[in-house]
């Protein structure tokens, strides 16, 4: 078996020369405006995600509270506006949360923020390769939400805002009046063009800047999950680049690259979209593969079960990644072998995906295992994204998804991986380095009560939403017949649980940064042996000045 | 020092070999409208239908009937009346046959339009084939011209073969019209 990383036995050496120039920072201003150090620029994007992550979770709330009995009861209210003007602002929420969670929250924190914080450093890196375009693709994310905010505010078709659904599919969005989804798809460009500025840094840095001895094959597995993420988000973010320009040029310069009455196939922007937006679900996900092997492996006290198939399980994923799309589009009029095939695909995708499961079960099967709180998320993680999993195979099969296409069993079935997979995937890196990051410990008490409540509450949610998707209740409206009121009640309740869960969080977090015992080095102890561990807690400003050995 | 430099040209490198790939794709990107166009002529992808130079199959006329299904759109911005004289024909498979549409430009100016078309079910474009039709050219109107235009097609008998569409009775053929910018021109 492969051992994932060298011991930290091996480098005690290098604490005593952490000090002196190794710990001069520069001023407020410069430090966090013109940040060039990798671990500032991570706190920043965790900070980003934090705000953003409020503002999408109060919205889900927002649609939860309405969607709690049939008939509409605070759109009028929250509009300000009657009739066409007030339901068009549901379309703006799902919409703002659809993309706020995306590209603003589970991206940022993942990538921007986990990624920024520990890739240079599990590598034994003094910072990433382009310090200062690692703050270039921080700043460019802050006025794309803007951007995306300030739409809301601007007139788009029938009221305020863009409606237009994060998928923002062609004709709607071309024919959406009002500058609110101009906006909209500007604000997509940035938030990419970042994105793609921090992959070529990440691709730079694990490809050239790794320390003597680490071999590819010996990297973390965590620092593997953003090495693939990168490459998906190379391939992946140029061509939503490329939709969504023809849609601002269908928009105001008059070609017709999706519309019929020109020549054009709307039919063609879904096949864009979703090239780019299956590969996007697993850059939302594979860092949390990354960060749930760490764990799994520091709390079973032993090194993760079958390294090299977790490590080539998640290229395979993003490999296959590319060529499943079309299971998004199975009601287009698809003929029937391209749904054979897409079916069987998309099927293909869950044999890599079972071995990381499978993996994860056999690092700890026989391991020494704590249930500290990162680890509490972890299993979190690998039981919820074993239900999306199994709801998403289920999904694939093209003639069922004729059935449910659209409908609350596909909300139920992305939120199980999106928001209770990678959310559970950020919870569990953020508890698991949060003493790392800030020197503080975290209160383990109220970081248990924070998962539990959170669990529940997420499951009393999202699992009603199979059965009213099973019931036929279909996505994106806020109201529903009579029918539909039992589980619509029961889910809101499930909301508020896990807004009780946050609560807790938050106050977890801020006792912590106040008054948390001062962390160790290494206070998880002998199962964390990645190089991060091997330094103070937090870090010094720069690390590394003498590259570590790895043998 | 010299480590330095080595390092800094690798990064440039590897960044470098990044941005390519970026642009490579931002490239198929956008050539994704065009190649899917041709994808779809070539293999009657969604719809598209085929096009033959007259050659009837002679003896390829087989007993069974379809009917087909004459839809018109007209674009917004182009102000005529566009319709099929008839709704439906029914013709025998691989028999050719005319069906005329109707066009009316109801504004006081020239205008020039053509027509975009496909048919549903998606799959029977690949046997849908036009020999002859409007769609095929650009089509100027005078101020309160009124025009009877032709499209000559036959249903391909092969679609009896394709175990996915060979049981279809029907088959509709859809054009949308819309303004061409001939002010470039």
């Amino acid at each position: 078996m492969t051992d994932t990383a060298a011991t930290p036995a091996h480098f005690e050496a290098h604490h005593d020369e952490t000090h002196d120039e190794a710990d001069h920072r520069p001023g407020f201003f410069v430090r966090w405006f013109m940040s060039t150090n990798h671990k500032d620029i991570g706190t920043l994007y965790l900070l980003f995600a934090i705000i953003a992550g409020i503002i999408g979770g109060a919205i889900s709330g927002m649609m939860r509270m309405e969607l709690a009995e049939p008939g509409i009861q605070y759109l009028q209210a929250w509009s300000g506006q009657e009739g066409d003007a007030a339901k068009h602002m549901w379309n703006t929420l799902i919409t703002a949360h659809g993309l706020i969670m995306v590209f603003f929250m589970v991206m940022p924190a993942m990538i921007g923020g986990f990624g920024n914080w520990f890739v240079p450093l599990m590598i034994g890196a003094p910072d990433m390769a382009f310090p200062r375009m690692n703050n270039i693709s921080f700043w460019l994310l802050v006025p794309a939400f803007l951007l995306l905010m300030g739409s809301t505010q601007v007139m788009g078709s029938t009221g305020l805002g863009s409606g237009t659904g994060w998928t923002v599919y062609a004709p709607l969005s071309t024919q959406a009046s009002g500058p609110a989804t101009d906006m909209a798809i500007f604000s997509l460009h940035l938030a990419g063009a970042s994105s793609i500025l921090g992959a070529v840094n990440f691709i730079t840095t694990i490809f050239n800047m790794r320390a003597p001895g680490m071999t590819l094959h010996k990297m973390p597995l965590f620092v593997w999950s953003v090495l693939v993420t990168a490459f998906l988000l190379l391939l992946a973010l140029p061509v939503l680049a490329a939709a969504i320009t023809m849609l601002l040029t269908d928009r105001n310069f008059n070609t017709t690259f999706f519309d019929a009455a020109g020549g054009g196939d709307p039919i063609l922007y879904q096949h864009l979209f979703w090239f780019f937006g299956h590969p996007e679900v697993y850059i939302m996900i594979l860092p949390g593969f990354g960060m749930v092997s760490q764990v799994v492996a520091t709390f079973s006290k032993k090194p993760v079960f079958g390294y090299l198939g977790m490590a080539y399980a998640m290229v395979a994923i993003g490999v296959v990644g590319f060529v499943v799309w079309a299971h998004h589009m199975f009601t287009v009029g698809l003929s029937l072998n391209m749904k054979l095939y897409f079916t069987a695909a998309t099927m293909v995708i869950a044999v890599p995906t079972g071995i990381k499961i499978f993996s994860w079960i056999a690092t700890m099967w026989g391991g020494s295992m704590t249930l500290k709180t990162p680890m509490l998320w972890a299993l979190g993680f690998i039981f919820m994204f074993t239900v999306g999993g199994v709801t998403g195979v289920v999904l694939a099969n093209g003639g069922f998804d004729d059935i449910v296409h659209d409908t609350y069993y596909v909300v139920a079935h992305f939120h199980y991986v999106l928001s209770l997979g990678a959310v559970f995937g950020i919870f569990c890196g953020w508890y698991y380095w949060f003493g790392k990051m800030s020197g503080k410990m975290y209160n383990e008490f109220l970081g248990q009560v924070h998962f539990w409540l959170f669990f529940i509450g997420v499951n009393v949610l999202f699992f009603p939403m199979h059965f009213l998707g099973l019931d036929s209740m279909p996505r994106r409206y806020p109201d529903y017949p009579d029918a539909h009121a039992y589980w619509n009640e029961i889910a809101t309740y499930g909301y508020w649980i896990m807004a009780a869960g946050m609560a807790v969080f938050f106050v977890n977090m801020l006792w912590s940064l106040i008054a948390g015992k001062k962390a160790a080095d290494n206070y998880w102890g002998e199962g964390a042996t990645t190089l991060e561990w091997t330094l103070s807690s937090p870090p010094p400003y720069h690390q590394f000045n003498r590259l570590p050995k790895i043998d | 020092m010299t480590d330095d430099v080595t390092l800094k040209r690798k990064n440039l490198r590897s960044a470098g070999m990044a941005a390519l790939l970026v642009a490579g794709m931002v490239a198929l990107g956008f050539a994704s409208a065009p190649l899917y166009r041709i994808f779809c002529q070539v293999t009657g992808f969604a719809g598209t239908t085929q096009r033959a130079e007259a050659a009837v199959i002679e003896d390829g006329v087989i007993g069974r009937q379809i009917t087909i299904r004459f839809d018109s759109n007209v674009s917004r911005d182009l102000p005529w009346a566009f319709r099929p004289e008839r709704n439906t024909e029914t013709v025998a498979i691989g028999a050719r046959d005319i069906a005329f549409y109707e066009a009316e430009n109801l504004s006081g100016r020239a205008i020039t339009g053509t027509a975009s078309f496909n048919v549903t079910p998606l799959e029977a474009g690949a046997y849908f084939t036009k020999i002859e039709c409007f769609c095929f050219t650009q089509q100027t109107l005078q101020p309160g011209e009124h025009v009877r235009m032709p499209v000559t097609y036959f249903v391909d008998p092969a679609i009896l073969d394709d175990p996915d569409i060979g049981d279809v009775e029907q088959i509709t053929l859809s054009y949308t019209f819309y303004p061409v910018d001939d002010e470039a021109s």
